[in-house]
């Protein structure tokens, strides 16, 4: 109760909030609050009801969760899931163990695509011209402009898609093509990797894939790739990458070069990083291309530690033939790129590490030329109706090309969109998109094995698929996108029997077989031709897309957006990212708002971006190991349109973003404006102080004497506690957590969070440090400034066996149970918070406000059932995701045997694409937990407090080179 | 020199620390009495429902297992709700013109469920199991009391974590067979506890009161 408003009627003036409130008056009002408070909660339970079905359906077990496998598309590529469903609401995604791009992992996107599901913000009804409009007047519109296309043969028709690899849809267009052959099919995709599908045509004359075997790569040198968190085979490679690097098996480690620019995930995890700006990445990869493939003599335009960091690697890659791999990023020129091809090639890696496939994107086009035609195309008059099919290219086009104006020339725009965004705003019709979760499609993963998606609800919000919008092309624009997928599919199978495969598609969710074969593509020629401009410019803009948002279809996501990002830590916002010491050059400084033990605010000057003519305002934050002279800035922030979540977040970067320079460009001023701005930063203090909370040794001194691991541990016996030790005679539940494998790619905090109904809280409660994340992922610099080691060191509950939190609860909220774990019991908690305080590792969350949006209808269908949704005035906490243990225990009981290793996996350690969490019962020797902890990495964090904690870390190994040892 | 305080002030000092005392102790008693009296448990209070269903007739009178109706009882966390499809099963023949069953019988055509009011209700932070306890032998009856004479639902126990921590210390004074599960006429033999104690064993219940057994 508020001492100020309520009252004012009857206290009169005492309480006037201009005068000092009387201390008896104070304590008076103070008294009737508590008073109220407590007979306020004396409230009988509400009558509830039960709504059974009419007819149930048959497979459904009422209160048992159903798994359906689907995949989710994206950028023109596929990961294959798992969705759980309780009484038809899906309600948490997992990886698709049967899919070779998830092997039972799923990344940040795919564990926030819930939440996009059941977005509130999502478009809801069909308009023309801003007024609501039903499905079929939309078909009467489109028949009309066919119709006035038809004796013309389509000339004024376009469509304009994203990458895409659904063989259904690319069959679609390909009929509608047929039948209008004068209309054209665009795309434009930000997310498409532009420059890998140009270095391939460069390399071989066509559009090829490659695909990397990171389980049998010794060797790795990564040209600006960000090969771990980036990309459609991410999952997959973080998988092989991590398996190929246990210090267990030191002759086995792999061992990571990596040049790049934005410290990123793959960065972090490297042997070596050299930090350098974009456009001296390119010189790098041809003095490598020099060393490896011919030798050109291009050595003078580097310095002599680079060409000895050159000479070393490429030493090494020669010295693993047929073992290594050179990978190009996206953000790199087609020509590095094919340099990238060479050395693969020259090192005899082709057919060993390196595989060539056909092109997984139904149809690979220069997505950039593509899209300049279609605006030349508006811009002369030449189009009379542009169909959309997602895609937000107002937004996210180059501005320089001119899209916004073009279209409005067009005739009829028609919009297929998820949300009412920058592009449904000047569209003519806008259609709602349905969810991949609501829909019928088909797409294929990073090898090219098909799934098949199938939705787990009907459509929520009376969406559209994109096979529905462009059947309304079609002779029978009322068909389904079920019809259509299944159709496509049964003309494409030669089997008997029909049903059954199709059955056994959407049980497994692949299509077997249908991964492309490696092919031949040939001797790589070309990159010789062309070479890296000769002097760098004075200062460069790099662009990237965002970590949780990419480029901003998911900006409306509040998980997403809410996520601290990899390394930098932040949330709600993107920022210009420097070196600290070109931040000092500039004068700029960022400085922890550090007061009354609020944390999570960190107050930078705001600079303008001035590159080639555009200008654009952001802050400036210093990153570690970011190279000198150069900005990286993220894209998918700044929108106007598309939900209450997404619009007025960040700056919009795409604003500088020019064709001819799609990641990186030279010409970049910086000019302090003078004013600040606060950053929500949930971790901006990365030094480990001489604690060792991450514990990191090289492979050499490992092998010699793994003990080395422990030097310098202080943890006391355990004999020193007044506290009798707790017995356990069934299980005793534990948690390692793989420090050297970890790359700090954030999809445990996701997964965390859909299992557990972990709140979004926002800006303004993240500057206060009040974000609610069970599980946070920190990060830890070592080294110099320039170029740091990292490490990512998540942080869930330790479960401590001397919990510290427990003996502080005045009213036994927080106890110890017979398996070990800490519980957390909600009803008992009274919101005193002392656990928290007392908690060393900060774990514990407190609900200060009531964080849960309890009203809006679709966010209370999102929910898990299996766990309370907690309210406010609670403290609340990582729980081993007791649901799941209990879900086991019962099932295990039931058969009247014991819980198997391994059958229950907490929603971090499942989605955990490089398989750095275990889980298990610590009794049982045989358990990988319990083995992994006998391991002699193992550690525990803080131990010197004799907290003894249950979730345990092993030691990080790096594999350095010998040679560039300093 | 005149005495400061009235005669009077003795007893009135002496009722109010009594008073006191007692008044306090009377007021927690009576907000136990509150607190565990059917006006907040709802315990053996008939509920209303829309449809005049009765236990006892399906039960006693024609004798049907649980399961029928509550499919999920072995297999889930809830026991089930019937869909209206169960009760056409057999009401498409047998009193298929009853007006007291057009609720039903328009559910069916319209394809808009029956929302029934529920009896036992436990609050949202505790995560009860129906499965296991059926596996471990707690009957039906053991906690919802003797449904096949009940007419209209009502709740049989108070549902209380105090009620649930009794049988969870104190197994053996309430298992029983399995088979005997799902009898409503079943009574506990005179040597309960010898036999709850063998059962204790054979079904390996443990005694599991931790916290998060069932709040999560």
């Amino acid at each position: 109760v508020s001492p100020i408003d309520p009252f004012s009627r009857w206290a009169g003036d005492d309480i006037d909030p201009g005068n000092p409130v009387a201390r008896r008056t104070f304590l008076k009002l103070m008294g009737a609050s508590l008073a109220l408070g407590g007979f306020g909660a004396c409230t009988r339970q509400p009558t509830e009801t039960i709504v059974p079905y009419v007819r149930q359906p048959e497979e459904l077990v009422l209160g048992e969760p159903l798994f359906y496998a689907t995949a989710m598309p994206m950028g023109g590529a596929a990961t294959g899931l798992l969705v759980e469903s309780h009484e038809g609401r899906p309600t948490k995604i997992e990886g698709n163990p049967n899919h070779p791009g998830s092997l039972g992992a799923a990344d940040v996107f795919a564990q926030a695509a819930i939440l996009g599901l059941y977005d509130p913000d999502r478009a809801q009804t069909i308009t023309n011209l801003g007024e609501i409009k039903p499905w079929s007047e939309f078909l009467g519109a489109i028949r009309a402009a066919l119709t006035a296309q038809q004796p013309l043969g389509g000339t004024g028709l376009r469509i304009l898609t994203e990458s895409i690899s659904s063989p259904t849809l690319a069959a679609q267009i390909r009929d509608l093509l047929k039948r209008f052959p004068s209309a054209k099919w665009h795309q434009w995709d930000p997310l498409s990797r532009e420059n890998a599908k140009a270095g391939a045509r460069l390399a071989f004359g066509r559009y090829v894939d490659t695909q990397y075997r990171l389980d049998r790569a010794d060797v790795i040198l990564s040209l600006d790739a960000d090969f771990l968190c980036d990309g459609p085979a991410g999952i997959r490679y973080a998988r092989d990458f991590a398996a190929h690097r246990r210090p267990e098996q030191p002759d086995r480690m792999n061992r990571l070069y990596v040049v790049e620019t934005m410290p990123t995930s793959t960065g972090s995890r490297a042997d070596h990083r050299l930090p350098l700006r974009p456009s001296a990445i390119a010189a790098v990869a041809e003095q490598f291309a020099s060393a490896i493939v011919a030798p050109s003599g291009g050595a003078g335009r580097l310095d002599a530690r680079t060409n000895k960091w050159i000479e070393a690697t490429a030493k090494d890659l020669r010295a693993h033939r047929g073992a290594c791999v050179v990978m190009a990023g996206d953000a790199q020129p087609a020509y590095v790129h094919a340099m990238a091809h060479a050395m693969n090639a020259s090192l005899g890696n082709v057919g060993r590490t390196v595989v060539h496939t056909d092109c997984v994107e139904a149809e690979p086009v220069d997505q950039i030329a593509s899209l300049r035609d279609l605006i030349a195309d508006m811009r002369g008059g030449k189009v009379d109706m542009l169909m959309m099919v997602g895609g937000n290219p107002v937004y996210s086009a180059p501005p320089d090309l001119g899209f916004t104006d073009a279209l409005a020339k067009v005739t009829l725009r028609a919009h297929l969109s998820l949300h009412n965004d920058e592009t449904s705003a000047l569209c003519h019709w806008h259609i709602p998109e349905a969810h991949f979760l609501e829909s019928w499609s088909d797409a294929r993963a990073y090898d090219g094995t098909a799934s098949i998606v199938q939705p787990l609800i009907a459509p929520l919000y009376h969406g559209h698929t994109a096979h529905e919008f462009l059947a309304a092309t079609s002779s029978r624009p009322e068909q389904s996108s079920y019809d259509i997928v299944r159709d496509y599919w049964k003309s494409q199978s030669r089997s008997q029997d029909f049903e059954a495969d199709w059955r056994r598609w959407l049980h497994d969710g692949v299509v077997p077989n249908t991964a492309f074969a490696p092919i031949d593509a040939g001797t790589p020629k070309g990159f010789a031709a062309l070479r890296a401009e000769s002097t760098p410019p004075p200062f460069e803009l790099s662009f990237r897309l965002d970590p949780s948002v990419a480029d901003g279809r998911f900006a409306n996501n509040g998980w997403l957006q809410e996520l601290p990002k990899p390394l930098t830590k932040l949330t709600w916002d993107n920022a210009v990212m420097v070196s600290p010491a070109t931040m000092a050059r500039l004068g700029a400084t960022s400085t922890p708002a550090d007061t009354g033990g609020e944390h999570g605010q960190i107050i930078c000057d705001v600079v303008e971006l001035s590159y080639r003519g555009r200008k654009v305002r952001g802050p400036l934050f210093p990153v570690e190991g970011h190279p000198d002279d150069c900005a990286t800035v993220h894209l998918g922030h700044g929108r106007q349109r598309g939900g209450a979540v997404a619009e007025g977040v960040g700056f919009n970067a795409n604003v500088l973003r020019l064709s001819d320079a799609m990641w990186y460009g030279g010409g970049l001023q910086m000019i302090k404006t003078g004013e600040r701005t606060s950053l929500a930063c949930t971790q901006f203090q990365h030094a480990m102080e001489g604690r060792q909370p991450v514990r990191a040794v090289t492979r050499d001194e490992f092998v010699k004497d793994p003990r080395v691991v422990h030097e310098g541990d202080e943890t006391p016996p355990k004999t020193v506690t007044l506290y009798p030790d707790f017995k356990y005679d069934g299980y005793k539940w534990g948690m390692a957590i793989d420090v050297n494998a970890c790359i700090g790619c954030n999809a445990c905090i996701v997964a965390c969070q859909a299992e557990n109904n972990i709140p979004v809280v926002g800006k303004e409660q993240v500057l206060k440090g009040r974000e609610m994340h069970w599980l946070r992922v920190d990060t830890y610099h070592q080294g110099p400034v320039e170029h740091p080691e990292t490490y990512f060191q998540p942080i869930p509950c330790m479960h401590c066996e001397n919990a510290p939190c427990e003996v502080v609860c005045p009213v036994g909220a927080t106890v110890h149970s017979d398996e070990g774990l800490n519980d957390m019991v909600y009803n008992r908690c009274v919101g005193t918070r002392y656990c928290s305080n007392n908690c060393p590792y900060k774990v514990r969350r407190f609900n200060f406000l009531l964080y849960q949006d309890w009203t809006t209808p679709t966010l209370k269908m999102a929910r898990n059932p299996d766990v309370t949704v907690r309210s406010r005035g609670v403290m609340e906490k990582c729980t081993y995701c007791v649901q799941r243990i209990n879900r086991a225990k019962i099932g295990a009981e039931k058969e009247d045997r014991a819980v198997r290793d391994g059958e229950i996996q907490s929603a971090c350690q499942q989605t955990c694409p490089a398989d750095a969490i275990v889980f298990g019962n610590l009794n049982d020797p045989n358990s990988r937990v319990a083995k992994l902890q006998a391991e002699v990495r193992n550690y525990s964090l803080l131990g010197e407090l004799n907290t003894r904690p249950r979730t345990t870390y092993l030691a990080a190994v790096r594999n350095p080179n010998p040679e560039l040892e300093p | 020199m005149s005495q400061i305080f009235h005669r009077s002030t003795n007893t009135i000092s002496k009722v109010s620390i009594f008073g006191a005392v007692f008044g306090i102790a009377g007021l927690l008693w009576l907000f136990y009495a509150v607190d565990a009296s059917p006006w907040v448990s709802e315990v053996h209070v008939a509920r209303e429902q829309p449809i005049q269903f009765s236990h006892e007739r399906h039960v006693a009178g024609n004798g049907i297992d649980c399961r029928y109706c509550h499919t999920s009882v072995e297999r889930s966390s809830f026991a089930g709700i019937p869909p209206t499809k169960t009760c056409m099963n057999c009401h498409s023949q047998i009193f298929a013109t009853s007006p007291f069953l057009e609720p039903v019988r328009a559910s069916f055509r319209s394809g808009r469920s029956i929302i029934w009011t529920r009896v036992n209700d436990l609050p949202d932070f505790a995560y009860f199991n129906h499965s296991i306890h059926i596996n471990k032998g707690v009957g039906c009856t053991t906690c919802h009391g003797p449904v096949d004479r009940m007419p209209l639902m009502w709740q049989a126990e108070s549902l209380q974590m105090a009620w649930c921590l009794d049988c969870h210390r104190h197994p053996e004074s309430y298992v029983r067979p399995r088979e005997a599960v799902f009898r409503t006429d079943y009574v506990p033999p005179p040597d309960q506890e010898a036999l709850g104690r063998r059962l204790v064993a054979e079904y390996h219940i443990r005694k599991l009161t931790s916290c998060d057994t069932c709040h999560r």
